[in-house]
């Protein structure tokens, strides 16, 4: 009784204190039952689907929607440059080395073929002048120490990390997802003889199978795909038997099951629909480490060697001589870090536009 | 009611389903139970939670390989195939219903392709029209129409989607079909419709229902027979009446006492009866109290609840 008491107190006091703009119950009128009737039945909001569900999401994230359009020209430049400006990337000018970037028309100082002279005092001298280039010939980004075109390099370059990229989302789409669909839901001893196996792959560090590898394997491009197609998928595969592991007991796989549907069709209708979103997001996060492994890798010599280039290789020349030559080890990190952090915002906000309920 | 000629469609002979056999983490959902289904009738399981209600209509539906016992339908036992033809004929013929509307409907699939998923895969359609059809016809068969077939799942209400189901299973034209607490997830309102659909179909498509549950008032509403299940065993199986007014097993007036019905006087009087569980007695197993019920118990214990209901018919 008393309970009851306080339960009252407490609605006065809401009643006088907080809600203080009374509603009048002539500001109502009932709804015409004929109306509600044709409400009920007509359903207002266009019938989105998954993915266009998540695109109204995405739009509204700027920063992912930046990243998109930042990486479609970065592509896009990489790819169409091999016909549109085909300059060799490793071809050698000796006369040409270690030029400052000069753009033409751009007076801004370090694009405008100017640089401290290296002789002395800190003046500001036209390198192109000083080595006899002729008129009208422009470097945009500069030369190395011998004389190849540092934008022709880095083009090919990132032609190389966005192969890369490709090829560790292909990994992951074919070889991760099969691996994690067949585990999952064939589950028992089978799951437990392909558990057992990745945890093998996974104990080996990818440098140490990619050092196994350079035993019999030039050290090169090829050799660093050999090395993901080892290791490169695992996570993915992990991620997706765990997912498929929780759907394959959900009524509507029981459902499928029941009206007599195999187990290939149960994965690709029922199951990899709706872990598409998490699939989309692990292959988007896999896809800048792949690319930094291969510039690691070819940084220190373990993946692609020079003259080829590659964002690891023109680091490794470039900071040698970052001191007098700042820019040569600008560009590529510059490059590098925009793909990288282009790639995780664009997962991030992928991950964000499909399941809104996984953001805290 | 029960009309004793009727053709068993369903025969299950001590069927266990054990999960995890032989290790630590042994489970008995399922544990030596036999009792049968026949044409046209409906058989209700009634059981608290966790006592393997879902589990015995999946073992029949083969969801689960049974660990052992048969399952007869139309005298072929289930049990036992193993080729994927015959798996196939038998999903034809039997058919479940889901607990929860909205886990059993796939959210990235169309109404019309739920729907159609069961047609596509055993009497394809000859085109895209006729695929229509038949699924309007069966949208129609539940209650739903035309314009639902190309929404999505998540755009329907919990009895909307319960149709949805329904009419899933209904396409293949089964003759048998597992309805696992189709109602338990549903607002009460929703509840009669849905039950009363089932009612109806069943009778203008010749249906047989296993229908679980674990409310006994809703089971004895729909059901002709009844079981009652405890920890894996059934404990007792009767026609509903029977159960209703004169279930004997002490887990079944525990059940029955926990009705509420819409009366004071009653009301005022009803005490809950708590069910003490004790140990089988060596020999137990199903035995005849009164024609057609069946009390899970010793030689010994067998006289005392036919003394025991008979007194209850007297009074
Ligand atoms: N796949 C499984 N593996 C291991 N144990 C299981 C599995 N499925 C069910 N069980 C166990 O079997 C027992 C019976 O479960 P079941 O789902 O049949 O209960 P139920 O009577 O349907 O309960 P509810 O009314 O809650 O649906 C439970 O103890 C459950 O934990
Ligand atoms: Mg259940």
């Amino acid at each position: 009784m008393k309970d009851d008491r306080s339960i009252v107190d407490i609605d006065a006091n809401n009643g006088t204190g907080v809600g203080t703009a009374s509603a009048d119950p002539h500001d109502f009128s009932p709804l015409k039952l004929e109306n509600a009737a044709y409400e009920r039945e007509k359903n207002e909001s266009p019938s989105l689907n998954f993915m266009q569900d998540s695109w109204r999401r995405i739009r509204k994230n700027r920063s992912a929607l930046i990243s998109m359009v930042v990486l479609v020209l970065l592509i896009g430049v990489a790819f169409t440059s091999i016909w549109l400006f085909p300059h060799d990337p490793n071809r050698q000018n000796l006369a040409h080395s270690n030029l400052p970037p000069k753009i033409p028309g751009v007076t801004v100082r370090g694009f405008d073929g100017t640089a401290a002279d290296n002789s002395g005092g800190g003046a500001f001298i036209d390198k192109y002048a000083a080595e006899g280039v002729p008129e009208g010939v422009y470097y945009y980004l500069g030369t190395d120490n011998l004389g190849r075109d540092l934008l022709a390099r880095l083009l090919g370059g990132m032609r190389v990390s966005l192969l890369i990229a490709f090829v560790a989302a292909f990994l992951d789409l074919t070889i991760g997802v099969t691996y994690g669909l067949v585990s999952g839901l064939f589950g028992e001893r089978v799951d437990s003889v392909m558990q057992r196996i990745l945890e093998v792959l996974a104990g080996i560090p990818n440098l140490v199978v990619l050092i196994l590898m350079l035993t019999i394997f030039k050290p090169g491009i090829f050799t660093i795909i050999l090395a993901m197609i080892v290791t490169g998928w695992i996570s993915m595969a992990r991620i997706v038997r765990a997912q498929t592991m929780k759907l394959k007991n959900q009524e509507y796989v029981l459902a499928a099951v029941t009206l007599g549907q195999s187990k290939a069709v149960i994965a690709a209708k029922h199951i990899l629909p709706n872990i598409s979103g998490v699939v989309i997001v692990q292959m988007m996060f896999s896809i800048p480490q792949a690319i930094f492994f291969e510039a690691f890798l070819s940084f220190i010599g373990l993946g692609l060697r020079p003259p080829e280039a590659s964002l690891g290789t023109l680091l490794n020349e470039g900071y040698k001589a970052f001191r007098v030559l700042p820019y040569q080890m600008w560009v590529p990190t510059v490059t590098l870090s925009v793909l990288m952090i282009s790639f995780n915002l664009l997962a991030d906000g992928l991950r964000d536009a499909f399941d809104p309920k996984m953001k805290e | 009611m029960l009309n004793t000629n009727r053709k068993k469609l369903l025969e299950v002979d001590g069927l266990k389903q054990y999960f995890n056999k032989g290790q630590k983490t042994e489970v008995r959902a399922v544990d030596d139970i036999s009792f049968y289904i026949e044409e046209g009738e409906t058989f209700g399981l009634v059981g608290e939670s966790g006592c393997g209600k879902s589990t015995t209509g999946r073992s029949i539906i083969r969801l689960y390989t049974p660990t052992a016992g048969r399952i007869l339908f139309d005298g072929e036992d289930i049990a036992r195939i193993r080729s994927r033809a015959e798996i196939l004929r038998f999903r034809r013929d039997a058919q479940m219903i889901f607990q929860d509307p909205y886990a059993s409907l796939n959210p990235r699939m169309k109404v019309k392709d739920i729907v159609a998923e069961g047609i596509d895969l055993h009497d394809p359609a000859k085109n895209a029209r006729e695929r229509d059809e038949r699924v309007y016809r069966m949208l129609e068969l539940v209650g739903l129409d035309e314009s639902h077939a190309d929404r999505y799942p998540h755009e329907f209400s919990g009895g909307q989607r319960q149709r949805i189901g329904i009419a899933r299973a209904l396409a293949l034209k089964p003759r048998f079909i597992v309805c696992d607490e189709p109602i338990s997830a549903l607002d009460v309102s929703i509840q009669a419709q849905v039950v009363n659909l089932l009612q109806d179909l069943q009778k203008s498509q010749n249906l047989t229902y296993l229908f679980i549950a674990h409310d006994l008032s809703m089971v004895k509403f729909i059901s002709d027979r009844i079981g009652v299940m405890y920890y894996g065993k059934l404990v007792e199986v009767g026609p509903s009446e029977e159960i209703y007014n004169y279930g004997v097993h002490p887990y079944t007036e525990s059940l029955l006492s926990a009705i509420p019905l819409p009366d004071p006087e009653y009301e005022r009087s009803r005490k809950r009866i708590a069910y003490i569980p004790q140990p089988p007695g060596a020999d137990a197993k199903l035995r005849a109290v009164a024609p057609g019920h069946f009390v899970y118990c010793t030689e010994a214990e067998a006289t005392a609840y036919q003394e025991k209901r008979n007194k209850r018919v007297c009074s």
